[in-house]
């Protein structure tokens, strides 16, 4: 809670803490937002909805090729069956990497991302670098990724100007044939569900 | 709009930043600016456009210098104060009028987990002519809207085949100014890296862009 401050002023505080901190104690003091409310929301994002979310859906597609067709042809149903979906995934579409076909997914014009599945988008994936980048030069943003993709491989960006929110489906990586379920889980980073990764083979 | 927000294309903003085991919220006050942003939208007072919009509307030297969730604070300010919750004056003195009236809250931390694993859904189930089909040969309008617009500049006047059908969606180019839902048809439409960005892109490559009816033109 913010101690006494100085009334008399024109502006809103410049420094950007302050600012937000005004902003809670005004809305709280006025009834519009409940703190425990603020509070559950950000547990929910620090420790409840994240990748592992998606990574038990790879993971899933994986190992069982009906859960993975279901996927492919109707993501947010899929996605529905292992108990993910809501804001930021109401509209889900899955894209399956192959030897043939890399995805990658980017929001040029704000920061859209599959929150249901992966949480909350890393700064990187909300920078302009990234987001003017993505659509004109992909591989060479995969290349900074560490992902040097030969020549041979079609490369699709997606960029979600609408309400639909896309998860890759990543290869699985080779010497994982009798990995069970969570152990293919633990492999599946958020940046191969983006795009700009692949899954790597276990150590 | 043609914003700095509509940067897709453009060069000389920089390297890509990259952060390992990046935090969540790197502060506090990024996670208060987030959890304030969401508890009030419950409001329904805005809709997700027009918080979109909000944020294009900070001007373009300011939306580069800021941090995503400085952004985040100064476009829910503004939309606080055109949607009447609080007053201008509040905002500066960070206190209540003494008229101020007392509410209830948009939403309490009992009901957090069931308005976030609901969402809201931007798709409508009604029957409206559906103008383009897959396979088919389009060409993005050029169009240059003031307003609220998600036809990015770099897809403009340019040539695609429509490779999905998403159904049919809220239009934001409407929805974002409070002039109507407008519900159309969204597709996944597929242009080629080089009718983007010319003969020295890769023959292979592809941009996939979800557009509405109204961006697209027979070709």
């Amino acid at each position: 809670m913010l101690a006494d401050h100085h009334h008399d002023h024109q502006a809103v505080p410049s420094d950007p803490t302050l600012r937000v901190k005004a902003l809670e104690s005004l809305l709280v003091e006025k009834g519009l937002v409940d703190p425990a409310a603020l509070d559950a929301l950000i547990d929910t994002y620090e420790h409840k909805v994240g990748p592992r979310n998606g990574a038990r859906v790879v993971a899933r597609a994986w190992i069982d090729p009906a859960y993975k067709q279901r996927l492919l042809s109707d993501a947010t149903a899929a996605i529905e069956e292992l108990g993910y979906g809501g804001a930021q995934g109401e509209h889900m579409l899955a894209l399956e990497n192959t030897p043939q076909v890399h995805n990658v997914v980017v929001c040029t014009l704000c920061s859209c991302y599959p929150w249901s599945v992966l949480g909350l988008p890393p700064a990187w994936y909300k920078s302009a670098p990234y987001r003017s980048r993505a659509v004109i030069d992909p591989r060479g943003v995969l290349r900074e990724f560490g992902l040097d993709l030969p020549e041979d491989v079609e490369v699709r960006v997606w960029d979600s100007t609408a309400e639909l929110r896309y998860l890759v489906l990543p290869e699985r990586p080779p010497g994982t044939e009798n990995f069970t379920e969570n152990q293919l889980a633990a492999l599946v980073t958020r940046n191969a569900m983006v795009g700009v990764a692949k899954v790597r083979p276990p150590a | 709009m043609n914003g700095v927000h509509d940067m897709g294309g453009m060069h000389g903003l920089g390297p890509i930043q990259y952060e390992k085991d990046e935090p969540v919220f790197h502060s506090r006050s990024d996670a208060l600016a987030f959890a304030l942003n969401m508890a009030t939208r419950a409001a329904r007072k805005w809709n997700i456009d027009a918080g979109r919009h909000e944020i294009e509307l900070i001007p373009a030297a300011d939306y580069l210098r800021l941090s995503y969730y400085e952004k985040w604070t100064a476009r829910l300010e503004k939309l606080l104060v055109k949607t009447g919750m609080v007053t201008q004056d509040e905002i500066v003195n960070g206190r209540p009028s003494p008229d101020s009236n007392k509410s209830t809250p948009a939403v309490t931390a009992d009901q957090v987990p069931r308005m976030l694993r609901t969402g809201a859904l931007a798709s409508r189930n009604i029957q409206i002519a559906q103008l383009f089909k897959i396979g088919q040969q389009v060409r993005a309008r050029n169009i240059n809207p003031t307003g609220h617009t998600r036809l990015p500049r770099y897809a403009r006047g340019k040539l695609g085949e429509i490779h999905l059908h998403h159904g049919v969606y809220v239009f934001p180019d409407t929805n974002a100014h409070f002039l109507g839902e407008k519900p159309q048809h969204v597709y996944s439409v597929r242009f080629t890296a080089r009718e983007l960005w010319g003969s020295e892109a890769s023959p292979r490559d592809a941009v996939y862009i979800d557009m509405w009816d109204d961006y697209l033109e027979p070709a």
